[in-house]
């Protein structure tokens, strides 16, 4: 501190009010104020989508007490903050991965090869809702439902037809199903059986993700405490006879979609992954043996900055908790590897080419953020399922940002950005405080059933729509530029013909196969479901003796009754 | 004046129930009588709510592609009760060509992604059968 010497007392003064005065005080009073004073700024409420306020600049002063090996240290060392990968793209680019599905298993498998053979690096299987939701094509729910949001899966007979030849031991493939998690993955494992494939060189990843459905997307069947019980089963099985399968894919895709910010996304997802490793613990696993299987699934939205913040805070917090709160040794199981998806929520049905540039700003920020794979939206998702053409485009977007942007020859480009960095410690400051709160609960199985994150993700959904509907938040095309009378674009449209067919399938295969066998296997199941032996070995009997994905889940909703949630708005 | 009474169902599979939740709050912001039945209704149980609540509005939010379905059943329903002066909205992923038909079994009010909550409040307002007075 310099010392005013000689000076008078005015002086002295005026000295120390300039060393206490930070730099960017000094900017802001003698640069900034004067150019405000011709221009002011703009008067919105300058945030975050997620409602966060953001300053108008950010500098070293920023980051009090940074620290480059603690808060970041280099790609591939601990926590992992900059990438998993010492190389980052520049070894290899991201797995495109784009999830499809829609109507008979041959129509998406013609879809799938499409998918393959334009450069596609591995298959993402889209299921339709009876199927998501372990029902029969025939079941009163299932009316209208068959094959539109994604394929109709009802036997072994059909999963053969949707991966008819692709040689599964070639190819990775993620499927999104959750509840009938384990029914699906072991029809998975029947088809490469059949084809000869070792099931201890398959890979690929299962979402198997319940406590977001309860959360979020709302597609669970049994109550909590069972369907972590069938989680843990898989993890125990796949530990043993699968041992490169991705047991869990721990989703904030489906809690973002409806309707949290970045953060809820964030601390919610983290923590669901908590509660599933300290379940398998509990179960007697010892974490090293399935950690490293645990990957995770993000929804990249609009706000640039704020989702690549999210990423980077999320491998930084998963590294910390595995080796602070559960003790692992394996640097595998600290670092969080993550599949992305596009917003689909931002999407809008008017003007929608508009939704290409969209998903390319939501697509770069997950490759600025360190994705491990990627799936972009289709610019017609919010009329139907994408076309063909739709889907195509979607592919190339990923391939201009790999091939032409440059952003990949350089890893984590944004790393020591005052702003990047001082978001990526806020959310991961912020995501501690809801564990904290969580915890407080008893964890998430508790704080799902007294419905706190279902009421968190509802109240920020809804200040969303607020703020979209005073036009402080402007979606372009929907509440600014509107554009009157658009021509409809074209769009994928699925009838009954898939339905029909499903059913009369069904109908066909009930009058072939063993019935007795089939019966046996359920009883089986039933068994096991009331023991504590693990449901996955009679299921595969099941699925070889083609029960159905109907008939296996009922056979333990019979055990287990199924799931009600109280409706909260 | 009476409140407008409103049902917001989730029929189908589905669980994607943001749109239905944001509605159902705004429609009770603007001063409606909400009430929300939760997911997978049948339309039995939809048409079932709507007789028992005194409803005046009935909306469904479908994003699945199961409307074509869905909607036919609820308003034979509807007609089957007498309720066919319960004004039906709905709410989700509806493809141009479905519109129309929409419109020819009598669904009032079609919303696509992106419509404004007032857009939808101004409508039932404007639609709505006249209540009796309370006497």
């Amino acid at each position: 501190m310099r010392s005013p010497r000689n000076g008078t007392g005015v002086d002295i003064i005026s000295h120390m009010k300039t060393a206490a005065e930070t730099a960017r005080q000094r900017w802001e009073r003698e640069v900034l104020e004067p150019a405000l004073k011709k221009a002011p700024e703009r008067s919105i409420p300058l945030t975050t989508i997620s409602g966060r306020p953001i300053d108008r600049l950010y500098t070293k002063e920023d980051l009090p007490g940074f620290d480059y090996t603690r808060d970041l240290n280099d790609p591939g060392q601990f926590p992992y903050t900059r990438g998993i990968h010492p190389a980052g793209y520049r070894g290899r680019l991201w797995t495109m991965r784009q999830f499809a599905g829609f109507g008979t298993p041959e129509e998406t498998n013609g879809r799938f090869k499409a998918l393959l053979n334009a450069g596609g690096g591995g298959l993402s299987v889209a299921f339709d809702l009876p199927t998501l939701m372990g029902r029969d094509p025939d079941h009163e729910l299932s009316l209208g439902e068959v094959g539109k949001c994604g394929v109709s899966i009802v036997s072994l007979a059909d999963m053969e037809r949707l991966f008819d030849g692709i040689a599964l031991g070639d190819i990775t493939t993620s499927m999104t199903i959750n509840s009938p998690a384990p029914m699906i993955f072991a029809m998975y494992l029947a088809v490469a059986e059949k084809q000869g494939a070792d099931w201890k060189q398959l890979s690929g990843t299962i979402q198997n993700d319940i406590l977001k459905e309860f959360i979020a997307q709302k597609e669970y069947i049994y109550p909590p405490r069972q369907s972590m019980r069938l989680i843990t089963d898989v993890f125990a099985f796949c530990s043993k006879e699968v041992p490169r399968w991705n047991t869990v894919s721990v989703s904030g895709y489906h809690i973002r979609e409806a309707g949290s910010t970045s953060l809820q996304e964030l601390a919610f997802t983290l923590r669901d992954g908590i509660e599933y490793v300290q379940y398998a613990i509990d179960a007697g696993l010892d974490v090293d043996d399935f950690a490293p299987r645990i990957s995770f699934f993000f929804n990249s939205h609009s706000d640039f900055f704020e989702e690549i913040a999210k990423f980077r805070a999320a491998r930084k917090l998963w590294a910390e908790i595995m080796r602070d709160r559960f003790g692992a040794k394996h640097e595998r199981s600290c670092k969080l590897r993550f599949h992305t998806q596009t917003a689909g929520v931002s999407l809008t049905a008017q003007q929608p080419y508009n939704n290409v540039v969209r998903t390319a700003l939501q697509a770069l920020a997950a490759v600025l953020g360190g994705t491990q794979s990627l799936h972009t939206n289709s610019l017609d998702e919010a009329l139907a399922l994408p076309t063909a053409e739709a889907a195509t485009l979607a592919l190339r977007t990923q391939q201009i940002i790999a091939h032409e942007s440059g952003v990949t020859n350089t890893v984590d480009p944004l790393g020591g950005s005052y702003f990047v960095e001082r978001l990526t410690l806020d959310m991961e400051r912020g995501a501690r405080e809801y564990f904290d709160i969580i915890d407080r609960m008893g964890g998430m199985v508790e704080a799902i059933e007294q419905g706190f994150p279902q009421r968190e993700i509802a109240e920020a959904s809804y200040r969303f729509q607020q703020s979209v509907e005073a036009r402080d938040k402007i979606i372009v095309g929907v509440n600014d530029f509107v554009q009157e009378d658009e021509k409809p674009i074209p769009i994928l449209y699925i009838d009954d013909s898939t339905a029909n067919r499903q059913l009369a399938r069904l109908e066909a295969l009930r009058t072939t196969r063993d019935n007795d066998k089939v019966r046996f296997a359920l009883d089986a199941l039933r068994e096991t479901a009331r023991g504590k032996g693990n449901t996955m070995y009679p299921l595969l009997d099941a699925v070889r003796a083609y029960a159905t994905v109907g008939e296996m889940c009922d056979a333990l909703r019979d055990v287990w009754g199924e799931y009600e949630e109280t409706p909260l708005i | 004046m009476q409140k407008i009474r409103v049902v917001i169902a989730k029929p189908g599979l589905d669980g994607h129930d943001r749109g239905a939740k944001v509605i159902a709050r705004a429609l009770r912001d603007a001063g409606m009588e909400v009430i929300y039945t939760g997911l997978r209704q049948t339309p039995e149980q939809i048409v079932g709510a709507a007789l028992q609540e005194d409803a005046d509005v009935i909306g469904l939010s479908i994003l699945s592609g199961a409307h074509m379905h869905i909607c036919p059943r609820v308003m034979d329903l509807l007609k089957e009760k007498a309720l066919d002066d319960v004004l039906v909205v709905i709410g989700g992923i509806i493809p141009d060509v479905d519109i129309p038909k929409l419109q020819a079994i009598g669904v009032r009010g079609i919303f696509l992604p992106g419509s404004p909550m007032q857009e939808i409040i101004d409508f039932i307002n404007a639609n709505v059968r006249p209540r009796a007075e309370a006497i």
